[in-house]
C-alpha cells in the first residue's frame, strides 16, 4: 500500500432519493494531506463515513490501506483515526480518563497505553488539563483532546471531519502546525472543511459539490489551471458596476469583497480588462490579478444547477 | 486478553460517569427505601374499618347491641347515622361511606326466628319464617370492599342474647403456613424486590446505548475495534452490583421494619437475583438498541414496567388471571422471579423447586444479551 492510501471508484451513497455522494473516485497518495472541500451538505460527512466504513456504499467501491470496503471493515477500524465533526469523546469524563478510555478501547498495555497518554498530552499541549472535564473545556482545548484521542493508537490514516470549524483563527494555525508534524512522520491525513485558506495547506485537495467531485488536484495547480480569468474592480459605484456585469455571457460570477469587485470572466474572452471598464462607472480602477482557490471553487461548482436539471 | 481489557475499559467509564451522576446515584438508594417504606405501609389487602353508615329504625337496645357486635368485627366503623334510607343511599353515592347498614323496625321479631341467634334449630332455606335481621348496602364497584362487607353476611348472633358462643367445629380445619398472621407486607416485600428491580435495571440500561448515541459518542466508539458483545457486557456489570445493593436495601429494611422473615439462604438468593438482574438489564439493552431518544427509552420501559406490576402476581394472584392474561405475563421476567423469590424468601424453597422459572429467565438474560449485541451495529446505516 506505498502508493496510494485511498481507492475509490464510481463510490455511491443514496439516502432515499437524495444522492448524498454521487459516483465519486479516489486516489489519495500516502503520506498526504488531503483535503476535501465544499459547502456544508456537499457530502463530505458521507465521503468521511463511507471511507472510515461507518456507512455502506449503494454502489461503486472503495479500497482503504488496503481493507476492501465495506467487507473489511472492522480490520480498517484498527488502522484509523476519525475525528468527528461534532466532539464525541465523553463530556462527563476527564481528559485522562477519555485517554485512558480510548487506549484501553484499543486494547493497549499499560506501558504503551502510559507512554502513549504522556506523548499525546506533551504534544497537544494537555498536560495541565488532564484533570480537567472534557464538557468544560474551550473548542480548542477540546479539538486537541479529540486530535489526541483520535492518535493515541498511532494510525497510519487520519480522518478529520471539519477538525476546525469550532475554533478561533489561531487555534486554526496551531492546529495545522501539528498537521504537519503528523504528516512528516508520515501518517495520512483527510481532512474535510469549507474554509478556503484551510484548503490550500492541504497538498491534494477535491472539491465537492452536491455530492459529486467538481475538481481535484494540488491547489497550486488547481489555480494555475482555471479555465477562467480574474478581473479586479476598485472605486467607483461598485454596486452598479456587479448589476451591469451580471447576466453577460462569458461573465462567470461577480463578487464583492470589501471595497473591490472580484469578476471571472471565461478565459475565451481575449481582453477580459476591456469588458470588465465597459460595466463600470467612471473612477474605477480595473485589472488582472491572480486567481486564488475560492475562484477554482466557484468556477468548479458553477454548472451545478444546470446539471441537476439535466439529471 | 484485549476483549476482556474493552470490557473493563467500559466498565470504568461506566463507573465514572455514575460517579459523577449524583442524581441516579442517590435514586439507587432513595427508590428502594422510599418505594419499599410507602407500599410496606400502604397496601393492606385486609380491609379494616371500612365507613358505613347506621340507619336504625328500630333504636331499641337490641339494635344497639347489634351495631356494637358488628362494630366489634373491625371491618366497619359507623361513619354518619341516619333514619332516612335514601339520605343513606345520598351517602354512598358521595363516596362519604361504602356501605350502609338498615336495621328494620321489626329486629326483634326477625332475631329470635334467625338462625343466627341459635333459639331454634337451624330450619332450611326455605323456611319463610326465617329472615335475615337487618340489611346491608354495599358500593359493590369495589369487589375488595365488598368481599369484606359479605364476610358479615353469616355472622352469629347468638351474643345478642347473652348467650354462649356457638362452639361449632369447624367444616373445614384451615392451617396458613408462611404467614400465619395473615400480614400482607410478608407478601409485599419480596415481590416489591421484583418491582423495583423490573424498574430501575430496565430504565438504566435502557437509556444506556441510546445516551452514547444522542450525544455523539457513539459515532466515536463504532470507530474503534471494540465487538458489540463487549460494549454490551462492560454495561450490564456495573448496574448487576447496583442492582444487589438494591435487593439488599430492601430485603434488609423488610426485616428490621416489617420483619419479614428470610427462609431461604443467602446463596439462593444470590442465584435468583442475580438471574433477574441479568434478564432485566439485557432487555434494557435491547430497548436501548431499538429506541431513538431517551425519552423513548422511558416509554417503552413504562411499556413493560406496567404488566410487570399488574400481571406478575405482585399485585394480584397469577391464578385469578384469565388464561390468555397468563400467557402474556409468562413471557414477563418478573413472573417468574415473583414466584421464585417468594418461594425463596418466604418458603425455604430450593432452586431445584424453581428450576423451571430460573431456566426462563437465564434464557432470557441470554437471549436479550444476543439481540442487543447483533442489533448493535457498528455502522451508521
Amino acid at each position: 500500500m506505498s502508493g496510494l492510501a485511498v481507492e475509490a471508484s464510481g463510490l455511491t451513497r443514496a439516502f432515499g432519493e437524495k444522492r448524498a455522494v454521487d459516483a465519486l473516485d479516489l486516489a489519495v497518495p500516502a503520506g498526504t494531506i488531503f483535503g476535501f472541500l465544499g459547502p456544508n451538505g456537499c457530502g463530505k460527512t458521507t465521503t468521511m463515513r463511507l471511507l472510515t466504513g461507518l456507512l455502506r456504499p449503494s454502489a461503486g467501491a472503495a479500497r482503504v490501506l488496503g481493507h476492501a470496503l465495506p467487507a473489511e471493515a472492522e480490520a480498517l477500524k484498527r488502522e484509523i483515526g476519525y475525528m468527528t465533526q461534532t466532539f464525541s469523546l465523553y463530556r462527563d469524563l476527564t481528559v485522562a480518563e477519555n485517554l485512558r478510555f480510548t487506549a484501553d478501547i484499543h486494547g493497549m498495555n499499560a506501558a504503551r497505553r502510559r507512554r502513549r497518554i504522556d506523548d499525546v498530552l506533551a504534544r497537544f499541549d494537555l498536560e495541565d488539563l488532564t484533570r480537567q472535564m472534557a464538557g468544560s473545556m474551550s473548542g480548542g482545548q477540546r479539538q486537541r483532546l479529540a486530535l489526541a484521542a483520535a492518535v493515541l493508537h498511532e494510525p497510519g490514516l487520519l480522518f478529520l471531519d471539519e477538525p476546525t470549524s469550532a475554533v478561533d483563527p489561531e487555534t486554526r494555525r496551531d492546529f495545522w502546525e501539528t498537521l504537519f508534524d503528523l504528516s512528516a512522520a508520515g501518517v495520512t491525513i483527510i481532512v474535510s472543511t469549507h474554509f478556503m485558506d484551510e484548503a490550500e495547506r492541504c497538498q491534494q485537495i477535491a472539491i465537492l459539490d452536491q455530492g459529486r467531485k467538481r475538481a481535484d488536484g494540488a491547489p497550486d495547480a488547481l489555480m494555475a489551471g482555471l479555465p477562467a480569468q480574474v478581473v479586479q474592480v476598485e472605486g467607483g459605484d461598485l454596486r452598479a458596476a456587479k448589476r451591469a456585469m451580471q447576466g453577460r455571457p462569458s461573465v462567470i460570477s461577480v463578487a464583492q469583497i470589501g471595497t473591490r469587485l472580484r469578476v471571472l470572466v471565461d478565459r475565451s474572452e481575449n481582453d477580459p480588462v476591456a469588458l470588465v471598464r465597459e460595466a463600470v462607472t467612471a473612477g474605477a480602477e480595473a485589472h488582472v490579478v491572480r486567481p486564488n482557490l475560492e475562484d477554482v471553487f466557484v468556477v468548479a461548482t458553477r454548472h451545478a444547477p444546470g446539471e441537476d436539471a439535466a439529471a | 486478553m484485549t476483549a476482556l481489557r474493552r470490557i473493563l475499559a467500559v466498565l470504568r467509564k461506566e463507573i465514572w460517569q455514575l460517579r459523577r451522576d449524583r442524581l441516579t446515584f442517590g435514586m439507587v438508594v432513595m427508590i428502594p427505601l422510599i418505594q419499599l417504606l410507602l407500599f410496606g405501609f400502604a397496601i393492606n389487602t385486609n380491609l379494616r374499618h371500612i365507613p358505613a353508615v347506621l340507619v336504625d329504625h328500630s333504636q331499641s337496645g337490641l339494635s344497639r347491641a347489634l351495631v356494637q357486635m358488628v362494630e366489634a368485627t373491625q371491618v366497619v366503623t359507623f361513619t354518619e347515622r341516619t333514619v332516612d334510607v335514601d339520605e343513606a343511599e345520598r351517602l354512598i353515592a358521595g363516596a362519604k361511606v361504602r356501605a350502609a347498614f338498615i336495621i328494620p323496625e321489626d329486629l326483634y321479631q326477625r332475631a329470635v326466628t334467625s338462625p343466627a341467634t341459635g333459639f331454634a334449630t337451624p330450619p332450611s332455606t326455605d323456611d319463610v319464617t326465617a329472615r335475615p335481621v337487618a340489611q346491608w348496602i354495599v358500593d359493590g364497584s369495589d369487589t375488595v370492599v365488598a368481599g369484606a362487607i359479605r364476610s358479615l353476611r353469616a355472622m352469629p348472633l347468638a351474643e345478642l342474647f347473652r348467650k354462649p358462643a356457638n362452639r361449632s367445629v369447624p367444616t373445614f380445619e384451615v392451617a396458613f403456613y408462611y404467614n400465619p398472621e395473615q400480614r400482607t407486607v410478608v407478601n409485599i416485600v419480596p415481590g416489591l424486590v421484583g418491582i423495583i428491580l423490573t424498574m430501575t435495571m430496565i430504565m438504566f440500561t435502557s437509556a444506556a446505548i441510546v445516551r452514547e448515541t444522542e450525544r455523539g459518542n457513539t459515532e466515536m466508539l463504532i470507530t474503534t475495534p471494540i465487538r458489540p458483545i463487549e460494549l454490551m457486557v462492560g454495561k450490564i456489570i456495573p448496574y448487576m452490583v447496583i442492582g444487589f445493593i438494591q435487593v439488599g436495601i430492601i430485603l434488609g429494611l423488610g426485616k428490621l421494619v416489617f420483619n419479614v422473615p428470610m427462609q431461604g439462604t443467602l446463596a439462593d438468593l444470590f442465584v435468583v437475583t442475580l438471574l433477574f438482574i441479568l434478564a432485566s438489564l439485557s432487555l434494557g439493552l435491547v430497548i436501548s438498541t431499538v429506541a431513538k431518544s431517551q425519552l423513548q427509552a422511558m416509554q417503552m420501559t413504562v411499556f413493560f414496567l406496567l404488566p410487570s406490576i399488574l400481571l406478575s402476581g405482585f399485585m394480584f394472584p397469577y391464578e385469578g388471571m384469565p388464561v390468555a392474561a397468563q400467557r402474556i405475563a409468562d413471557v414477563l421476567p418478573a413472573t417468574h422471579f415473583m414466584v421464585a423469590i417468594r418461594g425463596v424468601v418466604l418458603r425455604d424453597a430450593g432452586l431445584a423447586e424453581l428450576s423451571g422459572h430460573l431456566w426462563f429467565l437465564a434464557g432470557f438474560a441470554i437471549l436479550g444479551l444476543i439481540v442487543a449485541a447483533l442489533r448493535f451495529r457498528k455502522r451508521l446505516d
